[in-house]
């Protein structure tokens, strides 16, 4: 990484305990702004619970213990305590499998909007409009925003939680294996999503697709059980790794 | 046959026999209040109060104990709820992280779930003495109250229980606080199983007599303040069903058939207003 990149999220000696088994060992990774960061490696390697850290989810998962810094706008998450519901909004969260609120498709993106604080009526319906539209959702649900969201397709169903996401306004878009749960065209129009809104918006994207890291990351940090075995730009870590775990699974995959 | 079709054919003919047994008894005690209720039931006994001799054959109705009745469960139904939601929200948003504690207000609520209701009815009198207050709608009223909470509190923990852990995530991830993820989304994703569980302590509440029997009391006038006796259903049951004359007990069976369609008709009202809200549920 050039000393020039500008670094979102920064995480330093970041452990992971369930009960006695470590998930995670020793993390040190810094997020460059305004760039999609893949974090690449098999099931089962602590991705997700890496990208949990981030907006303190695991939070919900009393069987975990975290140790260790992870910094966004100078503050550490895990040591915010409540203050962490502001610092969330700093973070947008697509999960593996769409989960839209319990309402109307209009009301998923209200929601989000009042948390943020919108409250006239005119200021929601327009801003409503542009985050579907910016989730290119827009065209398919404008005739039926009162119907609920349960209502949709899975795929339209993960644009929403999209555009629900960028509704609270942030600066990052945490991915956990976004595309997993969706079909190939759903799939790829949300890696195109991603690649529009990188000029906006930092990127953290979880996956075990070799190729999707190839087709989208500009960073790459590549995890085995638990540690982190290599960082760096793509040609770095998927063209030319140094380390002897990265080499075997980008062969493993390709095979 | 092989051993595992034999074991598959053994296991659901004990399936079929015990659902068929189970719903053959429910249908004779519905059969018998209905054979020997409807012909004893009649507009008078529907739209009036007990006139003097009513236990030992002579004219009025049971007014005043569907009208009873139904005032003193609505009320506690109310009240329980009240209380419980917050209760069961409490326990499963803001004490996820709180196992123990969890495990030991489950086993509480469960234990109490068991206590017969007589109990409560007596804890109930012994408050009302240490109050100083007579039977009364409110007395009979809080009591019951008491009796239906753990059914109601446990019966809406079960049901958010199931909100799958990703829609939690998906509303912390919004930056939406604990309060917020409780009463917007735990309770909207549940809604159908809120009500069900309203229904099932409603039901409890309005056909019970032994919580009622010293709290409430009983009377053969219409309710019309809280702090006055009233009567209810069960207990009229009890009380024609105790007179020596026949067209009487017959009466009871008129009034038990009075109570279960209550309990019939207030069921298929809720789970209407349970379908209007059934549809924003995320399935999963």
């Amino acid at each position: 990484m050039d000393m020039e990149t500008q670094n979102s999220i920064h995480v330093e000696n970041l452990n992971v305990y369930a009960g006695k088994h470590q998930i995670l060992k020793d993390i040190n990774i810094d997020i460059p702004k305004n760039k999609i960061t893949v974090i690449l490696g098999p099931s089962g390697c602590g991705k997700t619970t890496l990208l949990k850290c981030m907006n303190r989810l695991t939070d919900l998962y009393p069987e975990l213990k975290v140790t260790g810094k992870v910094m966004i706008e100078d503050k550490n998450v895990l040591e915010a305590g409540e203050d962490i519901v502001k610092l969330r909004q700093h973070m947008g969260l697509l999960s593996q499998r769409p989960y839209p609120l319990p309402m109307t498709i209009y009301n998923n993106i209200a929601y989000a909007l009042r948390l943020r604080g919108v409250k006239k009526r005119r200021d929601m319906n327009k801003q409503v409009v542009h985050y579907l539209q910016m989730a290119s959702l827009w065209d398919e649900v404008k005739n039926r925003l009162r119907e609920p969201a349960s209502h949709l397709s899975i795929g339209q169903q993960q644009r929403l939680c999209l555009a629900r996401g960028l509704a609270v306004n942030p600066e990052i878009i945490l991915a956990d294996e976004p595309t997993s749960a969706l079909d190939p065209i759903s799939s790829q129009y949300i890696e195109e999503k991603f690649q529009q809104l990188k000029d906006e918006y930092t990127i953290v994207l979880v996956t075990h697709v070799l190729r999707q890291a190839a087709r989208i990351a500009d960073y790459v940090i590549f995890m085995y059980l638990g540690e982190v075995i290599e960082q760096g730009t793509v040609k770095e870590v998927l063209e030319n790794p140094k380390m002897e775990r990265t080499k075997l699974y980008l062969k493993g995959a390709f095979n | 046959m092989t051993g595992k079709k034999i074991e598959e054919t053994v296991f659901k003919v004990l399936m079929v026999i015990a659902t068929y047994f189970i719903l053959a008894i429910l249908a004779i005690i519905i059969y018998t209040i209905f054979a020997k209720g409807v012909k004893a039931l009649s507009w008078e006994m529907l739209t009036s109060v007990p006139q003097g001799g009513y236990y030992y054959g002579k004219g009025g109705g049971i007014l005043n104990a569907i009208l009873g009745s139904l005032s003193l469960a609505f009320g506690a139904t109310l009240l329980a709820f009240l209380l419980g939601l917050p209760v069961a929200l409490y326990i499963n948003v803001f004490l996820v992280r709180r196992k123990k504690i969890v495990i030991v207000i489950r086993f509480i609520l469960d234990l109490i779930w068991g206590i017969p209701s007589i109990v409560y009815g007596a804890f109930g009198f012994s408050m009302m003495i240490f109050l100083g207050i007579q039977t009364s709608l409110l007395a009979g009223m809080i009591t019951v109250t008491l009796f239906i909470l753990p059914i109601m509190i446990r019966s809406m923990d079960e049901i958010l229980r199931t909100v799958p852990v990703g829609l939690t995530e998906a509303s912390y991830a919004l930056g939406s606080n604990k309060s917020e993820t409780a009463f917007r989304i735990f309770t909207r994703q549940t809604v159908s199983g809120i009500i069900t569980a309203i229904l099932l302590s409603f039901g409890r509440g309005i056909g019970d007599a032994a919580s009622v029997l010293f709290t409430a009391g009983y009377t053969d006038h219409l309710p019309n303040s809280l702090m006055e006796p009233v009567a209810t259903l069960p207990l009229s049951i009890f009380f024609q069903l105790s007179s020596p004359v026949p067209a009487v007990q017959d009466r009871a069976y008129a009034s038990a058939l009075v109570l279960t369609l209550l309990i019939l008709l207030v069921s298929l009202f809720s789970r209407g207003l349970g379908k209007r809200y059934h549809k924003t549920k995320i399935n999963f």
